[in-house]
């Protein structure tokens, strides 16, 4: 058996852009003051070749004849080895044995139709670097070129003669003696077993298995430890908890089922017959009614510490994992939008500020996006909205929220699987992808054989979830199975343990489909690997499920049957490897208790003395900011308009590049009805109080959607907590409190949460030049995620300006809320009211707000966040390619303030639930007509300068041109 | 007038076909959506088609290159069928993806001597994903999906698709049969002079080519997303059209066997 090496090139006089990347990434992080690259991409082709066979595949399948060139010879090959620019090092990486490498199984697919008999494929990267020595190259390929968490580097020429891995598996039943073991013993082996249970589980674990006469094999603890992990039980936030603050003290028996879904079961109560809640906090994603014929399912979920290792993969599986969310909701949603929020790191950062471990945060947001690009673009999903937020103490830690937005019809929104049926998995094999980072030593690549981080860095494969898709909407459509649920963290043992709670089960793991040979039945148990589904399905469809799954080469194997037992069976082929009660696994934890407390910081005051002099700088900096500055880098390379529903895309305006609110999508292309996707987060307010972080979240989620036209009394929200380390008091404690204000806040709009996720403990700890341990906690990042419906897509609005002769109002009223604002931020000041809510207010504003533009009587509406009403004033102008004339007289205050407080406050405050309308003049009097129940001024008027000009008291304060305004917020992340 | 039955073909990792096929009904077509499977296992399923329509999306993930594989597989499978069916007096249309595979399958533009497509479409200039309106006019009366137009306003997203040609002569001779039908050109419909006008770098501005008889047809813009006013993205601030301009290139495909 040979191995045969396919380099391929830029053909001559095409442009090398990957070269001209890293050389520029090179430049940007300062690694080398020149070098020149020029690299290739190959492929590695193992199986019964002949040279002429491999030039052929080289020349019609592997290469482009019209734009590439290709080097074509045996692994080891002079000819491989010949630099095209001289004096240079070489450096090759490869995907680790064992990690996804989705282009190397196409091409094998490829070359197998062709004819071919290759067996194995694998791809690579080749770098030729030169004019840096070799301390450089190593620096370069660790920063720039390889992720050693999937990729392993070779320095000079390849020396490998085959690509097989994995070596057949031979049975072996392990017991765990844990019966005996003392306290000390049963932590210790919590944590080197990486089963992560407090001492409390461990030791209901032991009397559990002393009362049994027994002890536990390795797959019962693993499945025990997995179904009581926080990440699938949730127990620190649905938990008991004592929490007190400068209100009292509050006894919690589950946090969230008392605050969160505690409000969306009072709204409902309080809706009654008018109810369009459908199934909230128990399938995969909630659900709402949408129309007659089809419901609505929405998840947001959390990937964050796969991408702080891998950013492209861990964003891949990131999005991967919640799109199969609503797949796996009811019986199986057709996603229609996705979501996108993410905090990072400055992306200047100075790379010698970065501590040993981490990734620069300008490479996460690049692997990040590319990563969610990538797998959403693939799947033919939108992704339609977004965020991105930078503070810097998501060094470490970055956080990547994705979500997914479904449809199902109405009569398929629930599901039951019933004894009898087959479980049934189907899309991707079983690998070690996932599983807790066992070291993956049967893999072999060179002589040496290479350890795999197999652990929880994963790369997806976006065409085998979007082959499931295919057959799982058919298939449901055929009524072909009772039951469906996606594996996501836990693997197997999750899906088939939840399914099955109800009624019992029995795996057969020997029959599950693996990607390569040598699992054990725990490995396949516990495998996280991307891409799969189980299903329920009754005996006498599964010839038809199975055949509709072959026809489109999907792989589908029976791995169990639902049996009426209440018992957890797990079989490998003839022994009984692991063998609970139902009622142990779901039941048996030990209630976790944990004490909260939360201190208000003291508000300090703000010296506004001499701040007023720089508002028209202040306003420039401001929109450069990074939170507030232009995204299109990103959105453009997100695929918005597949699907061929979108009404209001991400960037609007006369050059369709200004800053929507929310998106909105048609779902059902003969339909007008729409849906919004919108996003409210201020993790700067959560540093001075957490509930009204929380509280303007919500508000700022809902006023995003009302201000393209959603009806604010049919917004269903979710909750997606991110926080540091929870076993503290006082960090729990700021949790909790935010938790109050979402419940106090959604009863009080009658605005219900559907779903949520939290994510705890992110923190990154390292140690400093000094050898002293530093810990970065995350603020408390907490996001909210709207999902809005307009009767009418024809009825929406976007934020810019639309015609010269206008109106401008502003709804709302102004209070002097400058604490956490992106005022204090860019002069670097403290101190501040944080912004709050008043829900008296915001719910009749919400309506006016809706009433007006459902009835034609808005051309533009924006909502007021960071940076306030100059910030706002300024997009709309330049999104709308025109003036205005502003006075700042007319705005509406909750107080007297002095000179200089009074133009910073009206300028730049943050203050919650305020709205920007441009009206016809025609209309003024039906507007105000329709806003006379709440605060709305006249300000000023829309004209053809293209200049922004806002003054106070006949003094103008500001007076800048749209063009300044526009380059200084498209500048900063222009990349 | 006899409704056309349009194929609109699916293949792993197509993901535009529901409203591909959405817009031909509108045309007043009859429309399914099958699995290139089953036209491996039995070609003769074309027969019953007047239209074939290849839709956008990452066929087999666009891994190796975009619509690299599922092309091979049609050379590999289907020439005899594709052959049969393109010289039938019916109509091929190819949307993003499908345009890829037209291309490189050897389907649209002639093969040349060593058995290579002429042509290719490659990575964007800019070398990432883009997503854009852009304008386009028609540079050629030959194909009979642009009958009628002149200038037209589409969204384009997508990788690899830059459109250049192997050599002067493949390009004087593309240029000289009216194959090059539709150009990137810059909002006032001048020739663009690159991005973000010509959006990919492709040569000549081509965003769409059509085959010698111009019943063959691929473009990298997306029609199907531009059938409802709603679609444009100032419709907010232009007013509403009553229907996307889109809409022309399925009707046109429709009305030519009336």
């Amino acid at each position: 058996m040979v191995l045969w090496e396919v380099d391929i090139y830029p053909a001559t006089g095409q442009v090398d852009r990957r070269s001209a990347e890293i050389v520029s990434d090179v430049a940007d992080l300062g690694l080398a003051a020149q070098v020149r690259v020029v690299a290739a991409h190959g492929y590695l082709l193992e199986g019964d070749l002949s040279e002429a066979e491999v030039q052929q595949l080289a020349a019609k399948l592997l290469a482009d004849h019209v734009v590439e060139k290709t080097v074509v010879a045996q692994v080891g090959d002079a000819a491989l080895n010949e630099s095209p620019i001289g004096e240079s090092s070489l450096v090759h990486v490869l995907p680790k044995p064992g990690v996804m490498d989705p282009v190397a199984m196409t091409a094998l697919t490829g070359i197998q139709d062709s004819g071919a008999q290759a067996t194995q494929v694998r791809t690579f990267s080749k770098y030729w670097l030169a004019d840096v020595d070799s301390e450089t190259v190593r620096v370069i390929s660790d920063k720039i070129l390889a992720n050693d968490s999937i990729e392993q580097v070779i320095y000079g020429s390849l020396d490998l003669d085959r690509l097989e891995h994995g070596v057949a598996y031979e049975f072996e039943l392990k017991t765990v003696p844990i019966r005996e073991l003392t306290d000390d013993q049963l932590e210790s082996l919590s944590s080197t077993g990486q089963l992560y249970l407090t001492l409390v589980e461990m030791q209901t674990i032991q009397q559990h298995f002393q009362d049994l006469d027994r002890d536990p094999t390795d797959i019962e603890l693993e499945s025990v430890a997995q179904t009581w992990s926080e990440h699938c039980s949730h127990k620190t936030l649905a938990g008991r908890i004592a929490y007190r603050d400068e209100n009292g003290e509050r006894q919690f028996d589950n946090m969230l089922k008392e605050t969160i879904f505690g409000a969306t079961v009072q709204i409902r109560e309080e809706l009654g017959d008018d109810d369009w809640c459908v199934s909230v906090f128990k399938d995969n994603a909630g659900i709402v009614t949408f129309n007659d014929e089809f419901n609505v399912v929405f998840k947001v979920e959390t990937h964050n510490h796969p991408s702080a290792l891998e950013p492209y993969g861990g964003a891949n599986t990131g999005i991967g994992g919640v799109i199969r969310d609503p797949m796996g909701t009811g019986l199986g949603a057709k996603p229609i939008c996705n979501t996108n929020v993410f905090c990072f790191a400055n992306p200047d950062t100075a790379l010698d500020d970065l501590p040993a471990g981490v990734l620069h945060p300008r490479r996460v947001m690049k692997g990040v996006v590319s990563g969610v690009r990538d797998y959403g673009n693939r799947m033919g999903i939108p992704t339609v909205n977004g965020a991105l937020y930078f503070d810097d103490r998501y060094l470490g830690n970055p956080l990547v929220y994705a979500g997914n937005v479904g449809i199902i019809p109405c009569e398929m929104s629930f599901k039951e699987a019933h004894a009898g049926e087959w479980v049934v998995a189907i899309g991707g094999h079983t690998g070690r992808d996932g599983i807790h980072g066992a070291t993956f030593s049967s893999a072999e690549l060179t002589s040496d054989s290479e350890s795999l981080s197999g652990g929880a860095v994963q790369i997806g494969n976006a065409i085998t979830e979007k082959m499931v898709l295919d057959v799982l909407i058919e298939a449901r459509d055929r009524g072909l199975y009772t039951c469906v649920t996606d594996c996501g963290a836990g693997g197997f043992a999750s899906a088939v343990g939840e399914m099955g709670e109800e009624i019992g089960v029995e795996v057969y793991l020997d029959k599950c489909p693996l990607k390569y040979d040598g699992l054990n039945y725990t490995e396949i148990w516990i495998s996280e690997a991307q891409e799969r589904m189980v299903f329920s399905v009754p005996d006498e469809n599964w010839q038809e499920f199975h055949d509709l799954c072959e026809s489109e080469g999907v792989s589908a194997n029976i791995i169990g049957k639902f049996q009426d037992t209440g018992r957890l069976v797990l079989k490998y082929e003839d022994h009984v490897v692991g063998d609970l009660t139902m009622d142990f696994l779901h039941n048996g934890r030990p209630p976790v208790v944990r004490d909260a407390f939360y201190e208000p910081p003291v508000v300090m005051d703000i010296d506004f003395e001499g701040t007023s002099a720089s508002a028209a700088d202040d306003l420039l900096s401001i929109l450069g900011s990074l939170n507030v500055a232009s995204k299109e880098w990103v959105i453009r390379q997100y695929d918005h308009e597949v699907q061929a529903g979108s009404v209001i895309k991400p960037l609007v305006g006369v050059a369709n590049d200004g800053p929507g609110d929310a998106a909105v999508v048609r779902p059902v292309l003969d339909s007008w009805r729409a849906l919004t996707i919108s996003c409210g987060m201020n993790p700067r307010y959560g540093d001075l109080d957490t509930y009204h972080m929380a509280a303007s979240g919500i508000d700022e989620a809902i006023r995003n959607s009302v201000a393209v036209g959603a009806n604010p009394d049919r917004i269903a929200i979710l909750d997606n907590f991110c926080w540091g380390y929870t076993d503290r008091p006082e960090t729990l404690g700021s949790l909790v409190r935010a938790a109050l204000a979402c419940y106090d806040i959604a009863v009080d709009l009658q605005t219900p949460f559907i779903s949520g996720k939290d994510s705890l403990n992110n923190e990154f700890s390292f140690f400093d030049d000094a050898g002293e341990k530093q810990t970065i906690s995350i603020p408390a990042t907490l996001l909210i995620s709207a999902l809005g419906q307009v009767d009418d897509a024809r009825t929406c609005v976007t934020m810019d300006f639309k015609e010269s002769g206008n109106v401008i109002y502003l709804v709302g009223t102004t209070a002097c809320e400058l604490g956490g604002s992106h005022w204090t931020l860019v002069r670097d000041m403290e101190g501040g009211q944080v912004p709050q809510v008043d829900t008296s207010l915001s719910r009749p504003i919400f309506r006016a707000v809706h009433q007006a533009i459902s009835t034609g009587l808005v051309r533009a509406c924006h909502d007021l966040s960071e940076g306030g009403l100059a910030v706002g004033l300024a997009e709309m102008a330049f999104a709308g390619g025109l003036g205005a004339n502003v006075d700042l007289d007319n705005v509406e205050t909750n107080g007297e303030f002095d000179g200089e407080t009074e133009l910073v406050t009206k300028l730049f405050s943050e203050s919650n639930t305020r709205f920007v309308c441009e009206v016809k003049p025609e209309n003024q009097e039906a507007f105000e007509a329709a806003m006379s129940g709440v605060v709305c001024k006249l300000l000023g008027t829309v004209d053809a300068t293209e200049q922004l000009s806002i003054s106070r008291s006949d003094v103008v304060e500001v007076d800048l041109p749209i063009a300044e305004l526009k380059e200084a917020w498209q500048s900063p992340l222009r990349w | 007038m006899a409704t056309p039955r349009v194929l609109v073909l699916r293949a792993p990792g197509t993901n535009c076909d529901f409203e591909t096929a959405h817009a031909f009904e509108r045309a007043g077509a009859e429309t399914q959506r099958i699995h290139i499977n089953r036209i491996l296992e039995n070609p003769d399923v074309m027969k019953d088609f007047q239209i074939l329509c290849i839709p956008g999306g990452f066929s087999y993930g666009d891994d190796v290159a975009a619509g690299r594989i599922l092309a091979n597989q049609m050379r590999n499978h289907l020439a005899d069928v594709m052959q049969e069916f393109k010289v039938s007096d019916k109509l091929l249309l190819g949307i993003c993806n499908g345009f890829q595979v037209l291309i490189k399958s050897g389907i649209l533009l002639d093969d040349n001597e060593n058995g290579d497509p002429p042509a290719t479409l490659c990575w964007n200039d800019h070398g990432r994903y883009e997503d854009r309106w852009v304008h386009l006019k028609t540079t050629s009366d030959k194909c009979v999906f642009l009958r009628g137009m002149e200038q037209i306003y589409l969204p384009i997203a997508h990788a690899e698709g830059r459109f250049v040609m192997d050599g002067e002569q493949v390009t004087a001779s593309l240029q000289s049969n009216g194959q090059l039908a539709l150009a990137y050109t810059t909002p006032a419909g001048e020739a663009a002079t690159g991005f973000p006008d010509n959006p990919n770098g492709a040569e000549l501005n081509v965003a769409g080519v059509c085959d010698t008889s111009g019943r063959v047809f691929g473009l990298m813009p997306h029609p199907e997303r531009f059938i409802d006013g709603t679609q444009h993205p100032r419709w907010t601030r232009e007013g509403l059209q009553d229907e996307g301009a889109g809409m022309t290139v399925f009707r046109n495909a429709v009305e030519y066997f009336a």
